[in-house]
């Protein structure tokens, strides 16, 4: 805005502010609470100032992890939760490009029926077919491992239909063109659908990565073996102990919390990126 | 480079769709073919199933002397350019010239010299870096064009390419393309639904109407000797007047509508033919009202009710005659003036 009025400039900052701080401030409580020792955590008020307790309780948290409480060390749960975001990440958009890129531009036999099959899935969210799904994976011997934490959760509608309706907004003359200059479906999916793609690609990467690491009872249920616990039911597990160890769970909040940031960060500048070297 | 070859060739879409009835056509080596008809005739489903970007039918295809009814585009050695010219966004405009060189497997060198070739041969060596976004309509079209003189292919197809143009940008590249295909001496088949763009690039003009041709020939053939009644009310502008010799005959006729063809019922006359002043040779006369006079610069269009009917006529002058709208007007046309047609059939008497 080009107005200069200096109380409606103080009213925006105030609420903005606010607005922030009313975000910021539980984040700010956990980080705050993982630097301090348990007893000072139960002294009655909540800490507002830092304590002396953080590398403490990090260190701890990451190598040792709360065994009493069925929570092995952070390191390996962190490492756990990515391994199956990245896998869910990487399944759904790999399956679902390639699908929505078959139904957009193959002509083949029964491709609409297809097309709704995969769309009346998006009404069924995972809850609902937990239980027949937990029975084929137990079927094919896949509890307790990446494999099962992650397939089941790859097929994608939501991905595949946001991808459908991208490639139907790409103007026929392109597929049209790359024909005409030898280029073979592979071809023209490699380097013309892909590259212009890439904010949706990177768009799609933070939600699924997000959904994947936040997967809680998927996890919790195909998971006996403690070296395939992921960080979201490791914090789960530890709160749900008779005296949490709080400094601890919040400790293990803060880490788990940062790689959904880390990877927004780094997709954030391909979205721009995207948003302006793409335009058709 | 290569003559194109379509026998019979017929498109028919699902549902019964007959969008194009059965085409022969000879395209000789070099030539500059246009194919020009109204909107929805099926001008550019010939040219994308000489493409092949659409299956044929019916019919056979030949480039040079291979039947290529079922080869892929780039097996064709054809070249095209889309009308909304698809160049590929992401892509600065070397690579975009450079991708059907690079999917054909060429070599680096190779590649960066003809790309170069092409580029100054449009003036286009300036933006090479960019991206296609940061072009002006002009320029994109010249990339497109860029895309399709780099292959060096048998033949050029371009489907209405300056459409998406301005006016005055249109006729700039019109001349352009035609000065280039002089220059590569490409054989070249051109869409169209502009009869000026047509008459003034074609060597050869191919009418269509309704999936079929009307009318093959040179833009001069067509224009003074229209096979049919759509042929003449499509090329030239104003469109050509249809007056029905009933008509004619009633306002006074002095032997010059004696010896029309037999079966003409309609004579044709084009708006320039119609004069103001007497002509010394035999002529006939018709009376008329100005409606609306229309100047548009070096000459002007009169808008005229014929007497005794409801027929609007356009009449072509040069200048700008002192007349005013209201007043009557008396025409004159000549013999040689009028084309005679068969309004049943639509085509041609004689002559
Ligand atoms: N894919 C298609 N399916 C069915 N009908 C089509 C298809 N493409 C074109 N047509 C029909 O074929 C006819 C010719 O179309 P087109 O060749 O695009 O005309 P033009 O280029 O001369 O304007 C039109 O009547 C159009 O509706
Ligand atoms: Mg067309």
């Amino acid at each position: 805005m080009v107005e200069n009025r200096p109380w409606a400039n103080l009213i925006a900052h105030i609420v903005l502010i606010s607005g922030v701080a009313l975000v910021a401030f539980p984040v700010y409580v956990a980080i705050v609470a993982s630097t301090h020792s348990l007893s000072g955590l139960l002294q009655g008020t909540l800490p507002l100032l830092p304590g002396g307790h953080g590398i403490e309780n990090y260190t701890r948290m990451w190598q040792a992890g709360v065994s009493n409480a069925g929570a092995p060390p952070a390191a390996l749960m962190l490492w756990n939760s990515f391994i199956m975001a990245m896998a869910i990440t990487v399944g759904k958009l790999s399956i679902s490009l390639l699908s929505a890129f078959a139904i957009v531009y193959f002509r083949f036999r029964f491709r609409m029926f297809f097309f709704w099959v995969i769309f009346v899935t998006l009404m069924l969210p995972v809850e609902v077919r937990i239980i027949p799904t937990f029975q084929v994976v137990a079927d094919l011997k896949m509890l307790n491992s990446f494999a099962g934490l992650s397939i089941p959760l790859i097929a994608s509608a939501t991905a595949t239909f946001l991808f459908r309706q991208f490639f139907m907004t790409i103007p026929e003359e392109m597929l049209e063109a790359a024909r005409v200059d030898g280029a073979g479906p592979l071809k023209f999916f490699k380097d013309i659908l892909m590259p212009l793609s890439v904010t949706n690609i990177a768009a799609l990467f933070v939600i699924m990565f997000i959904y994947g690491w936040n997967q809680y009872l998927w996890p919790l249920i195909i998971t006996t073996d403690p070296d395939y616990y992921t960080i979201v039911m490791g914090i789960q597990r530890m709160t749900s102990e008779e005296n949490p160890q709080w400094q601890l769970v919040m400790a293990a909040v803060v880490m788990a919390a940062l790689p959904p940031v880390l990877v927004i960060l780094f997709m954030q500048r391909l979205f721009v990126k995207g948003l302006t070297e793409t335009e058709k | 480079m290569a003559s194109i070859t379509l026998e019979g060739l017929k498109k028919t879409y699902s549902g019964d769709v007959h969008a194009v009835k059965g085409i022969d056509l000879q395209i000789e080596d070099g030539e500059f073919v246009v194919l020009v008809g109204p909107s929805g005739c099926g001008k550019s489903t010939l040219l994308r199933m000489v493409a092949g970007l659409e299956t044929i039918t019916e019919g056979t295809l030949k480039i040079g002397d291979r039947v290529v009814n079922k080869l892929e585009p780039a097996e064709r050695d054809i070249a095209m350019v889309f009308q909304n010219y698809a160049l590929y966004p992401h892509m600065t405009v070397y690579n975009n010239l450079a991708y059907g060189l690079k999917n054909r497997g060429f070599k680096k060198e190779d590649i960066e010299k003809r790309v170069r070739i092409a580029a100054k041969m449009l003036e286009i060596e300036d933006f090479l870096e960019r991206k296609p976004r940061k072009l002006s309509g002009g320029q994109r079209q010249r990339v497109a064009m860029g895309r399709a003189l780099v292959r060096e292919p048998a033949a050029f197809l371009f489907d209405e390419p300056l459409s998406n143009l301005d006016a005055k940008l249109r006729v700039q590249m019109r001349v352009e393309i035609k000065q280039l295909q002089r220059r590569l001496k490409t054989t070249s088949l051109y869409v169209t639904h502009d009869q000026l763009e047509a008459m003034t690039l074609g060597d050869r003009l191919v009418v269509l109407n309704a999936g079929q041709i009307e009318q093959v020939g040179t833009p001069m053939e067509i224009y003074s000797h229209p096979a049919s009644m759509f042929v003449a009310g499509f090329i030239g502008s104003p469109a050509m007047n249809m007056l029905p010799v009933d008509y004619l005959k009633a306002q006074g006729t002095n032997g010059l509508l004696d010896n029309l063809p037999d079966g003409t019922d309609v004579v044709g006359i084009r708006p320039d033919d119609m004069h103001l002043a007497p002509p010394t040779a035999l002529h006939l006369t018709v009376d008329s009202t100005l409606a609306l006079f229309e100047a548009a610069g070096a000459e002007s269009h009169l808008y005229v009710t014929l007497a005794d009917s409801d027929q609007p006529t356009v009449i072509r002058v040069s200048g700008q005659p002192p007349v005013a709208e209201g007043e009557t007007l008396r025409f004159f046309v000549t013999r040689d003036a009028l084309h005679p047609f068969n309004s049943v059939t639509g085509k041609r008497t004689g002559d």
